[in-house]
């Protein structure tokens, strides 16, 4: 008699994929956003496949033994700076029965000690030590063989590019500039253009699914929609130049810049479309807040860069942050804010990326919005798997990177996603 | 002096719960008026201000500012509109020099969603510098909110 619920939950994790009704990413069957067996997926062949997660800025952990702990995917992983100042990682499971070693957000140890049997480890994960490891008062310890050299903490691969660290789970993965890729790495130069100095971070938590939120950075379509802080104020953006584009690879990661070639303008172009993004009469009353000191090249308010899968590098206006994404669950992520600065910005530079602030984050006063749009989504779709999204904006002019009017890059998404997911 | 105490604790108390009600009634447009025009007013959470990091949640250096997030509220930012009860314990206050008064107190926000569901939105601390304006009405000059809940539900529009 054949096993009944086997076949089930095999076909469970294979509909998705059957589902997905075209290949080229203008289809997305919702049951990729809720189903709990394609989150199970995604743990095993994205956050511990071959890809490379952000886990957090060097300027975090500045000195020697700093640690902070975090995430790849759920798994929880803690960042260390060895006594020789190496970056290390570890998965945070005790290679004895399992307890969580480091139960600290940041801090600084020389040892990493598991509360429940006291086995201690070095801040790259090694054992150190296992009491009563040789017994006791002639009492038997651990077996003769035991080798402390094979129970060290599951470490990790990790490396860092300009200040921006990463760790993988995958031994096959290349290395992390050529995972990045050159097109994306000139865009990380572009923002990561000095030492970075960490201001801080706040942390936002949604009830939806985390790739909703990766195609919201890959969507400047709803920029001028659904956020109407700028053409409330009477702030026109007539005079942008837009870039989108991939890394032409794998196309999980992308960029938007929106460059800035003239004065911002009252436009007749929102006007015309009468649409809800247009209103009158109102007026900022410090408008400092959206000032623009140029710092990077080319000009743009706006550098939206996820590098898949944990991390979106953003630049509006003066504000620099480094957004770590976590899945919590097929119905909720985290959103981690990490401002930066440089290390040569002056007190009125560093004031203004402060103040900044206010445009971005939890209370941001154009993304506030997106947490809201994404949890329409996540409720919209609850028992309609096999629905699918429609994402046709500009499809036909594939090779088109200067509008912010496309859908393109959330297409590209979706197809290095099936890839990664279900590929051959 | 301690009558004098005690009129000064009642004064303080006074605007802080005329600030409580503008806010959970959705006066928001009353929310700037508790401010003398140069003033601040921040949330940032513990995390940060245990480190000595700035990196705030909200942050409007004048009067203005706090105008300009009304405004924006009002007119510009789309959100579910939450339904906030703030509740204060422990407020302690001191004088600042000459004509202010250092003023600390615990806060909680509950925030009902439209379903019906009430949850702890924010937990933390105000820190407050109140000075008297020129006609002799207290007023923030300065309004720190320092909020336990490190991790914020969904977002934060209306501010606390």
């Amino acid at each position: 008699m054949p096993d009944l619920q086997n076949d089930l939950s095999e076909l469970d994790i294979r509909l998705p994929l059957e589902r997905f009704p075209v290949s080229d990413g203008s289809r997305v069957p919702y049951a990729v956003f809720n189903s709990p067996e394609i989150y199970a997926l995604e743990q095993e062949r994205i956050y511990r496949g071959k890809t490379w997660s952000f886990l957090g800025l060097e300027s975090e952990i500045p000195e020697p033994f700093d640690y902070k702990s975090t995430f790849i995917g759920d798994t929880p992983v803690v960042m260390t700076r060895g006594g020789d100042g190496r970056l290390a990682a570890w998965v945070n499971r005790c290679a004895h029965r399992g307890a969580m070693v480091c139960r600290h957000l940041r801090g600084n140890a020389k040892t990493h000690d598991c509360v429940y049997h006291q086995w201690s480890f070095d801040p790259a994960g090694n054992l150190l030590g296992v009491p009563f490891r040789r017994g006791k008062a002639g009492q038997a310890g651990m077996p003769p063989d035991f080798d402390p050299k094979a129970h060290s903490l599951r470490q990790l691969r990790v490396a860092s590019y300009k200040g921006l660290v990463f760790a993988t789970f995958s031994e096959e993965v290349e290395p992390l500039e050529a995972y990045i890729g050159p097109v994306m790495l000139e865009a990380v130069d572009r923002v990561a253009r000095r030492p970075l100095v960490y201001l801080g971070c706040t942390r936002q938590y949604s009830n939806s699914n985390w790739k909703l939120y990766m195609e919201n950075v890959k969507d400047p379509y709803h920029a001028s929609l659904l956020h109407l802080f700028h053409t409330t104020f009477n702030i026109f953006r007539v005079g942008m130049k837009a870039r989108c584009v991939t890394d032409g690879g794998h196309g999980l990661h992308s960029l938007i810049l929106a460059i800035k070639e003239g004065q911002d303008v009252a436009g007749e172009d929102y006007k015309s479309q009468n649409l809800r993004s247009y209103d009158e009469g109102f007026s900022l009353e410090d408008d400092s807040i959206l000032a623009l000191v140029p710092e990077h090249e080319p000009v743009a308010t706006n550098h939206i860069q996820p590098i898949f899968p944990q991390l979106v590098i953003q630049q509006i206006h003066n504000t620099l942050v480094a957004r770590q994404l976590l899945p919590k669950g097929p119905n909720n992520f985290e959103l981690i804010f990490h401002f930066f600065g440089y290390d040569d910005d002056t007190p009125e530079l560093r004031a203004l990326r402060v103040k900044q602030a206010n445009l971005v984050g939890p209370a941001g006063y154009i993304s506030m919005e997106d947490t809201e749009a994404t949890e329409l989504v996540q409720q919209g779709i609850v028992r309609d798997g096999r629905a699918a999204s429609v994402i046709e904006m500009a499809k036909s002019a594939p090779d088109q990177e200067n509008t912010l009017i496309t859908e393109s890059l959330i297409r590209s998404f979706w197809r290095g996603y099936q890839q990664l997911m279900f590929g051959a | 002096m301690l009558e004098n105490d005690i009129m000064i604790r009642m004064g303080l108390a006074d605007l802080m719960d005329r600030y409580i009600d503008a806010l959970d009634s959705d006066r928001l447009e009353e929310w700037p008026t508790f401010f003398v025009e140069d003033c601040l007013y921040e949330i940032i959470p513990k995390e940060n201000e245990d480190a000595g990091l700035p990196a705030p949640l909200m942050r409007c250096e004048n009067a203005g500012m706090l105008r300009d997030r009304v405004v924006s509220l009002r007119h510009a930012n789309v959100y579910q509109q939450p339904v906030y009860r703030h509740f204060m314990s422990a407020m302690r206050w001191s004088r600042d020099g000459g004509d202010g008064y250092r003023v600390t107190s615990n806060y909680m926000v509950i925030n009902t969603n439209q379903i019906g569901q009430s949850f702890v939105y924010q937990t933390g601390v105000y820190q407050d510098l109140v000075v008297a304006d020129a006609s002799g009405e207290f007023k923030f000059k300065r309004r720190r909110v320092i909020y336990d809940t490190s991790r914020v539900q969904t977002l934060l529009a209306i501010p606390i």
